[in-house]
């Protein structure tokens, strides 16, 4: 373990988060909450000086930086970050006690939207500006920010490819050009450009400036915190659209917008990821409207809740345009099963994802078939290429460490005494980064009344879940801390 | 630029961390997983995985867009095949193949026509070569040309009992009353760039700047006696011990070749009748012994083990052969020897790889940028050939009253056919092509880089 280049990395990545507290702190100086503002400079402090001590004990560090190092590195900058981004809120006193901030931080970060405040209006525009704000870095990744800017290796080596690996989604994460340092910077460029695309949206719908932000923000990450207590439902249709569209948008792997920037449309329409993405969604849209006929007043008012919704689960935003807590049961478990379908692979979103979803679907299929005809022998393509054996076993085994981790987690936090459903939607939701669960942690309720112990634990499977497990399982591993 | 490279074997490898750290976008093509995943995990390259010469893979990688195709795997008829395909798909774009077949030998230069190559390396010629030109001078671990072959910087080990030990550098020339400038001397495993108060010991490496044609009065003046070599020794018949014995014959060097397999010694024999091919092993001391190992004035171990290849050679050196030549197919191996006295060492894909990086680097074509690379001194510092223009600052002035950046150094100027070993009072014009010696951590992108 080269703990010396971990700590380097780990430095950079928290002078990346105190430059981004930057605008919410001159938001209220502009409004004049001195206090607030007092908090925010506070928090810029302590984590410059947690850097600055990083920085310095890291000095003299060597190079050798392996699968190891990339692993457990993303996964200490992603808690370094969580730790220290909560402190605006436990200083300026909106959220007083520590594991409430950390957990409303780490919902943020990991693009969950799970929330224990039981109302948000009041609270400065300072704290809601950050708390959207960090679904827009946690989305993309703040490690592959920071390649797309700080040059982290010598410029042959391609260590850095561990990071992006261990933090980008997906089972098998590549680059678009042979530079890593361009590539993120693609990615970022493709992100902004649509951030930007969908706050002119917003605007144009007659959202005040600082709610399209934020709600863009919301979108882009697939977060979900909103600036109103009823998520998006006073707002007008044409804005619920806008985010419809826009929240499907940035569920789609950003590795096939590039394609679209090549002019190579064949390849992006033809993707299996990318059409199996838009089936489901469309498929499941219909089946609920189809359930809530007779709901509300219009067709249109139907469909416009139906898709809002499908698409705001399966993208894993967690907004919401109504309470689908009282939808009828039918529509309420397709939901739950989106939950776990999750976006596709290299998007914002997080869940299962759509390619493993595809992946283990044909994998099952040649697995029956030779069940038939023993001497069978298939190989699994997707988009017309033999998938390696090893990621088809990686996916196998990432589904079982998924399942083990949802069922622990779901043990843990019945403790409280909360119903069944409360229990499982709130551990699908935070794990597959989701935000609102049902019934007890429905869109018209929050998290706050669970335990200190269920908090951590949420706070676990949601970082697990953006990271997609592993990072934060080597974490617990003697093997990756081992020095040499 | 960017550039494919199909093939990631040794050579594949080692041109990637050349070329990837000279800053061009590299994408490998190779049909193991397993070597494309350690190439992305060490550089920064994107890799296609997939048989090169299909036209489908060659698009994925982006043949299009590509100024430059490298074909270096294990077949010549694939590096063929792959350059042709990914021409007929890019009219524009460069092609380099490495094509060794001794049989393609005679018509390299028509199939490069044929089939629009820019270039056609044969690492196992070259080093044949290389090894033939270190027999020409005895006494020279290695021998680096510079300026079209007019000036060379050649290494030099020094005995105990050489006139040099205990000399200071400024006193070198009036020892040796001729013009010396030793560029770099390595000591103990670290190079140094030495300055005149430097004293030379035993067991130093020199590295010394001479003009082509002065190699042997170099090497009188250095007190060892230039004796041309009559009987070469070789271990392992391969390709490179064919072109070896071929080369060697053609300068009136006596040759023996020591060859495992029956077959390849028939086939040795039917190619080239003048030399003395016995079939038996190599390893056996009993051999080697009645062959007359003790009389040759050559040992060259061509075997394909490394290790084989080693230790004959060290036994060689313990007989008392005068020079004793080492192949070696892993480079990487070479920093593990560094503590064994083995006389020249020669690895093939070096070589070959240092060839296509200055064609990359000619076809860059920047102005004041380098011409060629070598390093030397195990690596750890580079010669660097520049042509001086019009842009050069200080043309004209004499070498003392130009400032130089630290660990650089003037090693050589040619000059029309001469080359000038620089003192104090030399001075540089625009046309002169200058070698320059840095070390390795010292980046020069022009040769205004070297002034301070």
């Amino acid at each position: 373990m080269n703990y010396k280049m971990v700590g380097r990395i780990v430095a950079l990545t928290l002078l990346v988060e105190a430059a981004f507290l930057l605008p919410p702190l001159a938001l209220c100086l502009a409004d004049g909450e001195g206090g607030v503002a007092l908090a925010f400079l506070a928090s810029i402090g302590v984590i410059l000086l947690a850097a600055g001590a990083l920085w310095l004990l890291s000095r003299g560090r060597r190079p050798g930086f392996y699968a190891r190092e990339g692993l457990v590195c993303v996964a200490l900058c992603w808690v370094a970050m969580s730790l220290l981004g909560c402190l605006p809120f436990v200083f300026s006193g909106q959220i007083p006690n520590y594991i409430d901030a950390l957990f409303e931080i780490v919902s943020g970060f990991t693009t969950t939207g799970s929330s224990i405040l039981p109302e948000v209006e009041s609270l400065s525009r300072g704290i809601l500006y950050w708390r959207s704000f960090s679904h827009w870095l946690g989305g993309m990744g703040v490690l592959v920010f920071l390649l797309a800017l700080v040059p982290l290796a010598s410029r042959s080596e391609g260590y850095a490819l561990h990071l992006m690996r261990a933090e980008s989604p997906g089972p098998s994460v590549g680059k678009l050009v042979p530079r890593l340092k361009q590539t993120a910077a693609i990615l970022y460029g493709i992100y902004f450009l649509l951030t930007v695309l969908n706050v002119a949206f917003l605007l144009a719908g007659g959202m005040p400036w600082f709610d399209a932000l934020c709600t863009a923000y919301g979108t882009a990450g697939t977060g979900g915190f909103a600036t109103r207590n009823d998520s998006m439902a006073s707002f007008s249709p044409y804005l619920q659209n806008v985010c419809t569209v826009f929240m499907m948008l940035f569920g789609v792997n950003f590795g096939c917008y590039y394609l679209l920037l090549l002019r190579r449309f064949a390849d992006f329409f033809g993707d299996e990821e990318v059409r199996l993405y838009f089936g489901i969604a469309a498929g499941s849209t219909v089946l609920i409207a189809l359930n809530l006929r007779g709901r509300y007043a219009t067709v249109e008012e139907t469909v416009r809740h139906a898709a809002f919704q499908v698409s705001s689960i399966m993208t894993t935003t967690g907004f919401a345009s109504t309470d689908f807590d009282r939808w009828p049961s039918f529509s309420k478990s397709i939901l739950l099963c989106l939950m776990i379908v999750g976006a596709c692979a290299g998007s914002t979103g997080g869940g299962l994802k759509c390619s493993r979803v595809l992946l283990l679907g044909k994998t099952l299929r040649r697995d029956l078939l030779q069940l038939l005809h023993p001497r069978r022998v298939q190989a699994v393509r997707i988009n017309g290429r033999a998938v390696d054996e090893r990621i088809v076993a990686q996916t196998n085994a990432y589904l079982a460490v998924y399942v083990l981790i949802a069922a622990v987690s779901f043990m843990l936090i019945s403790l409280d005494g909360f119903s069944l459903t409360t229990n499982f939607s709130a551990v699908l939701s935070c794990f597959n980064n989701i935000g609102p669960g049902l019934d007890s942690v429905g869109p018209a309720a929050n998290f706050g009344g669970y335990s200190a112990l269920s908090k951590l634990v949420l706070i676990f499977d949601m970082l697990a879940g953006r990271l997609e497990i592993f990072p934060m399982l080597a974490l617990f591993s003697p093997t990756a801390w081992r020095r040499g | 630029m960017r550039i494919l490279i199909a093939g990631d074997g040794k050579v594949g490898a080692t041109l990637t961390r050349q070329l990837s750290a000279e800053g061009h976008d590299l994408i490998l093509i190779d049909s193991n997983q397993a070597v494309l995943e350690s190439s992305e995990e060490q550089y920064d390259v994107l890799t296609v995985r997939g048989n090169c010469a299909s036209m489908s893979v060659l698009r994925e990688a982006g043949v299009q867009r590509a100024d430059l195709l490298i074909a270096a795997t294990s077949t010549d008829e694939m590096n063929l095949l792959c350059c042709l395909t990914a021409h007929g798909l890019n009219p524009a774009l460069s092609t380099i193949a490495r094509i060794r077949d001794p049989e393609y030998l005679g018509q390299v230069s028509e199939m490069r026509e044929l089939f629009g190559l820019s270039l056609a390396v044969n690492p196992e010629k070259q080093a044949a070569l290389e090894i033939s030109r270190l027999i020409e001078y005895p006494g020279f671990l290695k021998r680096d040309t510079f300026a079209k072959s007019r000036s060379e910087i050649v290494e030099l080990r020094l005995d105990a009992d050489s006139r040099l030990c205990g000399l200071a550098l400024s006193q070198l020339p009036h020892t040796l009353h001729c013009q010396v400038l030793v560029c770099a001397v390595l000591r103990d495993g670290c190079a140094v760039m030495p300055g005149g108060d430097f004293v030379l010991r035993a067991e130093d490496r020199i590295f010394v700047t001479a003009d082509a044609e002065n190699l042997s009065l170099l090497l009188k003046n250095l007190g060892v006696l230039p004796r041309r070599a009559r009987r070469a020794l070789i271990a392992g018949g391969g390709r490179v011990g064919y072109y070896l014995a071929q080369k060697l014959l053609t300068q009136g060097v006596g040759v023996k070749v020591v060859e495992r397999s029956a077959a390849r010694c028939e086939e040795f024999a039917r190619l080239l009748p003048e030399a003395d091919v016995l079939h038996g092993d190599a390893s056996s001391r009993t051999l080697l012994e009645s062959e007359g190992l003790g009389r040759s004035d050559a040992l060259v171990t061509l075997t394909g083990m490394d290790e084989l290849n080693i230790i004959l050679s060290l036994y060689g050196i313990g007989r008392g052969v005068p020079q004793v030549i080492t192949k070696l197919g892993r480079a990487e191996n070479l920093q593990m020897l560094s503590g064994l006295h083995l006389g020249s060492v020669v690895c093939p894909k070096e070589l070959c790889c240092s060839t296509i990086v200055r064609y990359v680097r000619a076809m860059q074509n920047q102005v004041g940028a380098a011409l060629t690379v070598h390093s030397i001194a195990d690596g750890q510092a580079e010669a660097v050939e520049f042509l001086a223009d019009g842009t050069t600052l200080h043309c004209g002035e004499p070498l003392r009253s130009i400032r130089l950046r630290p660990n650089v150094l003037i090693a050589g100027i040619a000059r029309g056919a001469q080359t000038e070993i620089p003192n104090g009072s030399s001075c540089f014009y625009s046309g002169d092509t200058l070698i320059v010696v840095t070390g390795r951590e010292t980046v020069l992108r022009g040769l205004n880089d070297i002034f301070n």
